[in-house]
């Protein structure tokens, strides 16, 4: 009884500060990274940064290829995953596999989440470069992180699925409704911003992909935009490895600014998802 | 006074897996009457209910055997789909879609291709669910902005509009008001014009007031079944006179 509670909200107290140093500690490490970028970055950032080649020489270097390229595979892995993805998890919640098998895909596809991305890249290289022939094109690389964000989107999307009320759907099916028209005109649209948000995350990941890039072969020098799916191509974290990796000081400020341009591009994408989720989030409770 | 059935049910039995939950019932749902179910916690009421119009099919573990006979034909060997165009149900909890009002009311007839004019069907299906004059001014908002009870009764519209022949409700007012439970027994009297009822109630009174027939169920059987004032002035069964004087339940 001696040291019953003023120990212990001595030891409350104690334990509350240290969490609140690890919380602004992680925020500082942030902070002194992005004023660090910041200083050495905006050197060279500028409209020419943005619509220059990659060159020898830092002045004249730029990360149009980057850009275009990341444009390019982003949405194009897009395109893919998004539809397989939503569906997949459609089939999964709604048409419910029964007995073992479900279990087993249901487990698996859980665990997919959880591979390093490299693991997706010598999948790749194996299957759509080599295999399919597909070579170094953006199509082996957007069909390689489409694989890698599959997971992502489909765990996402299925738990933005459960979270639709029964009720809406025994409402539905009371009408004599079909399971057809039951997901596509209620649960979906219902389940819309949860997958949104899923999806919009994990196409944030794709952008900073690298290693699985580099195994499919994506290049860093590329001196012109893409103009079909089959085109070589590089991206701007590949970029800015290829940068940072130079012994030239020079170009680790190149680097830098790239670093600034793809945190931008991820930084409003994850803004996006928020806004959406914040739209939406109040409307259906039942 | 004509009592012809719409629904036949003739030795009704339903499982759970390996747990039978209905024994051996035969009910009769009459023409433009309330047919009430009454019956302890458990009793089976709702899982007779949602047999009638196959929304038990959604348990993987559900299974029934015996005859429903309705419109000349047997629901356990219809497309549930059809059956349940014919055979409406207002769930216990209020369960509009997140849509607006005109919407919830034209989705059912719209995906069955009905060709009607859906103004006039939603109009008059908010008159008969006594909705309109609250809504006629915002049938474009949103229905998660009524209220509990008004939800209720936009539910009851979505079900008219379909224009079946038996309404089946599983306990309509237990999550409403008093005031709002008033609103829609006065709308279940009025119904009974034009369709077949039958109603789960917890509430004895609700029962009186409202239906014309009643059943009482006991752990899965139908103990008595007859003219309602007959069964609340008159049981013939000792089991339901000590339910309907409150001795259980
Ligand atoms: N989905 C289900 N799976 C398994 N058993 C069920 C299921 N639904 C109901 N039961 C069982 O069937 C029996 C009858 O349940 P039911 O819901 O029909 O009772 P009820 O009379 O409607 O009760 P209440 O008045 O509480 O709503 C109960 O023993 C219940 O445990
Ligand atoms: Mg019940």
């Amino acid at each position: 009884m001696k040291d019953g509670f003023a120990a212990r909200k001595r030891k409350e107290k104690i334990f509350k500060y240290a969490c609140l140093a690890l919380t602004f500690s992680s925020v500082l490490i942030l902070v002194v990274l992005l004023y660090h970028i910041g200083q050495t970055g905006n050197k060279y950032l500028s409209l020419k940064f943005l619509t220059s080649w990659p060159s020898r020489f830092p002045h004249k270097a730029g990360i149009k290829a980057g850009i275009w390229g990341t444009i390019w595979l982003i949405s194009l892995t897009a395109a893919i995953s998004i539809p397989l993805g939503v569906l997949s998890a459609l089939f999964l919640e709604e048409y419910k596999i029964p007995g073992k098998i479900g279990k087993i895909v249901e487990i698996n596809v859980a665990n997919l989440a959880g591979v390093p991305s490299i693991v997706y890249g010598l999948l790749g290289l194996t299957v759509f470069v080599r295999y399919f022939g597909l070579d170094r094109s953006l199509l082996s690389g957007a069909l390689t992180l489409s694989l890698l964000i599959l997971p992502v989107i489909i765990v996402s999307s299925r738990e933005a699925i459960k979270a639709v009320p029964d009720a809406i759907r025994f409402g539905a099916y009371a009408l004599g409704a079909s399971r057809y028209q039951v997901v596509f005109w209620h649960v979906l649209p219902i389940a819309l911003p949860g997958i949104l948000t899923g999806v919009i995350l994990a196409l944030s990941r794709a952008i900073g992909e690298t290693a699985p890039l580099i195994i499919v072969g994506a290049l860093t020098y590329i001196s012109y935009t893409p103009e079909s799916v089959m085109d070589e191509f590089t991206v701007l974290p590949l970029q800015i490895y290829n940068w940072a990796s130079r012994p030239q000081e020079e170009f680790h400020y190149l680097a830098a600014g790239g670093i600034i341009v793809l945190l931008t591009v991820m930084l409003s994408m994850n803004f996006i998802a928020v806004v959406i989720r914040q739209k939406t989030s109040k409307k259906v409770k039942i | 006074m004509t009592n012809e059935a719409v629904m036949t049910c003739r030795n009704l039995n339903i499982f759970y897996g390996e747990k039978q939950a209905v024994f051996d019932v035969d009910l009769d749902i009459l023409k433009n009457k309330v047919t009430a179910i009454i019956g302890p916690s458990g009793c089976g009421k709702s899982t007779l209910l949602r047999s009638l119009n196959r929304m038990n099919d959604f348990v993987p573990t559900f299974s029934m055997n015996g005859v429903i006979n309705f419109e000349g034909k047997n629901v356990l060997k219809e497309d549930p789909m059809v059956v349940r165009t014919r055979i409406g149900m207002v769930f216990q909890k209020p369960n509009p879609f997140p849509k607006s009002i005109y919407n919830n009311i034209t989705w059912g007839p719209k995906i069955h291709g009905h060709k009607v004019n859906f103004d006039e069907l939603v109009e008059n299906s908010l008159k008969a669910a006594a909705l309109w004059d609250e809504v006629k001014d915002r049938l474009h908002d949103s229905a998660l902005d009524l209220s509990g009870g008004q939800q209720q009764r936009l539910c009851i519209a979505r079900t008219v509009a379909m224009k079946p022949e038996v309404i089946l409700m599983d306990e309509p007012c237990s999550a409403l008001d008093p005031r709002s439970t008033i609103r829609i027994e006065d709308l279940i009297n009025d119904l009974r014009e034009d369709y077949s009822i039958a109603i789960v109630t917890h509430n004895m009174q609700q029962a009186a007031r409202v239906s014309d027939y009643t059943a009482f169920f006991y752990e899965g059987e139908l103990i008595e079944y007859g003219v309602t004032d007959g069964i609340f002035t008159n049981p013939q069964e000792k089991k339901t006179e000590d339910y309907i004087t409150g001795r259980f339940g």
